[in-house]
């Protein structure tokens, strides 16, 4: 068997091997990846910074541990952005696995900037059901969430006071890996008419574009791509930046593969052509 | 009257919802939050049912000596979530259940799906071959859209304007012709299901 044949044939272990390689050398060796902002990510970022002090931004963190890689450094750089401007964050999950997440995201940052749960933020925990909790909210916050995630009645705590639903939020900033940022459009934006902007999995954004250009999104925040423009946007650089010189080598490596792939087709099938053969 | 009370009571919740939805006022703010309340109530319900079908399976499975291991490590693993889960000052940092959710759970679902990079690779090298003409534009697509990833210098300027171009273009251009009929499709649906014309949620007893 010739060599353009055993490539066309060739076994997949041997394209595991190359794709954990490449995802190890880059832990061994880092490198700087340049970044070039994007409007749709630069987009949320101006909307967030030209917000006054104290004023109400809110964070909806949808996903599970999953999906923790691509939309974690998203939600620190945003919240970071939100601390760091004396906004005031209410943060929700709709991600059953969510909370824990949160927790030590919220916990950690509002020690660095020096933040209190309670008068600076507040995380006001999980519900089931998406759609409804999405359509309570919009009448009450405390219709869903009486009481935060650690017990304590909204009506309490100091953030809470004089919000009451979507109405007293400037914008609203879904991170998500799955169809709650379906969710947040048709029953929150649909219904409520606040502003949205989501984050999302590299995957997940081609189909969330239309809803960009229809205005339903004022911004979008696609993959860990998107996360390292938002880390270099805010000035806090952070695993979406370190998580690009993964993604370049691994995505080399798939091209590479797919043009080797193609190059091995195009040969053996003119040879077969000849012989009267099909191509494989 | 077996078959006529379930549809009665469908359809009126049915077009209460609907009304609610479009007219806010104080009355149709209290039967939304007074509905939503009746399917937490449901959901809370069904909970139970889902944990004793969990154990009761497991439980079984330790008799079985090839799925006598992973049963025991599942139910070990609930039993010590619910234990360690039980107060309230364990959705705090640094309890025995948060240490739990961040040094198991988390690595776990990150591993699975981290596995799918690799499938992928592989996909993509058989898949994306240029056999026919179609074949090729999504070859082209795939390739234009993956390229973004890589700094190229002035190419990825050139390369980004593409990739806006495909995705505000023909993406969108699919993704909503899909969108509508979907919807319509939703709408359709739900209108026989309010009208009694969809029955066949209700079974065939």
């Amino acid at each position: 068997m010739k060599i353009l044949d055993k490539i066309m044939l060739i076994d997949r272990r041997w394209i595991y091997l190359a794709i954990g390689l490449a995802v190890i050398i880059p832990a061994i060796w880092s490198f700087e990846v340049p970044v070039t902002v994007s409007p749709e990510v630069k987009r949320i970022y101006d909307f967030v910074d030209q917000l006054e002090q104290n004023d109400y931004i809110f964070v909806a963190v949808d996903y599970d541990p999953s999906s923790l890689a691509e939309l974690n450094p998203m939600t620190e750089a945003i919240i970071n952005q939100a601390f760091a401007k004396n906004l005031k964050v209410v943060i929700v999950t709709l991600a059953q696995f969510g909370p824990g997440m949160v927790e030590e995201i919220t916990s950690r940052l509002a020690a660095n900037h020096q933040k209190i749960r309670g008068v600076d933020y507040c995380f006001l925990g999980y519900r089931p059901y998406p759609a409804i909790t999405i359509l309570a909210m919009g009448v009450d916050f405390r219709v869903p969430f009486p009481a935060d995630y650690y017990g304590t009645p909204l009506d309490s705590l100091p953030v809470m006071q004089g919000i009451k639903n979507f109405g007293d939020v400037k914008g609203v900033i879904d991170l998500t890996a799955g169809n709650t940022a379906d969710f947040w459009l048709i029953y929150g934006n649909g219904r409520y008419g606040f502003p949205l902007a989501i984050g999302i999995t590299g995957v997940m954004s081609a189909d969330y574009y239309q809803y960009l250009q229809s205005g339903q999104l004022f911004g979008i925040i696609p993959g860990v791509k998107g996360a390292a423009e938002y880390e270099d946007l805010v000035g806090f650089p952070g695993r979406g930046m370190e998580q690009m010189a993964y993604q370049v080598i691994a995505h080399s490596v798939i091209i590479l593969f797919i043009i080797m792939s193609n190059v091995a087709y195009f040969a053996t099938r003119t040879k077969k052509d000849k012989m009267g053969g099909g191509a494989l | 009257m077996k078959r006529e009370i379930p549809l009665l009571i469908v359809g009126i919740t049915g077009f209460a919802m609907l009304i609610q939805y479009f007219i806010p006022t104080d009355w149709s703010e209290f039967i939304f939050t007074y509905s939503q309340d009746w399917v937490i109530v449901i959901g809370i319900l069904a909970l139970p049912l889902g944990i004793w079908s969990l154990i009761k399976a497991n439980v079984l499975k330790l008799k079985v000596p090839d799925e006598r291991f992973y049963s025991a490590v599942l139910l070990a693993g609930f039993l010590a979530m619910l234990v360690t889960g039980t107060k309230r000052e364990s959705l705090e940092a640094g309890s025995t259940f948060m240490t739990i959710f961040t040094n198991v759970l988390i690595p776990i679902q990150a591993t699975i799906f981290s596995l799918l990079a690799f499938f992928i690779a592989s996909a993509a090298y058989r898949a994306f071959r240029a056999r026919s003409v179609l074949a090729t534009i999504l070859l082209v697509t795939a390739l234009i859209i993956m390229f973004r990833f890589i700094p190229l210098g002035p190419i990825s300027t050139a390369n980004l304007s593409a990739v806006s171009w495909i995705l505000s273009v023909p993406n969108m251009a699919a993704k909503r012709a899909i969108m509508m009929g979907i919807g319509l499709g939703a709408t359709a649906t739900a209108i026989k299901i309010i009208l009694g014309i969809e029955r066949t949620y209700m079974g065939h007893d």
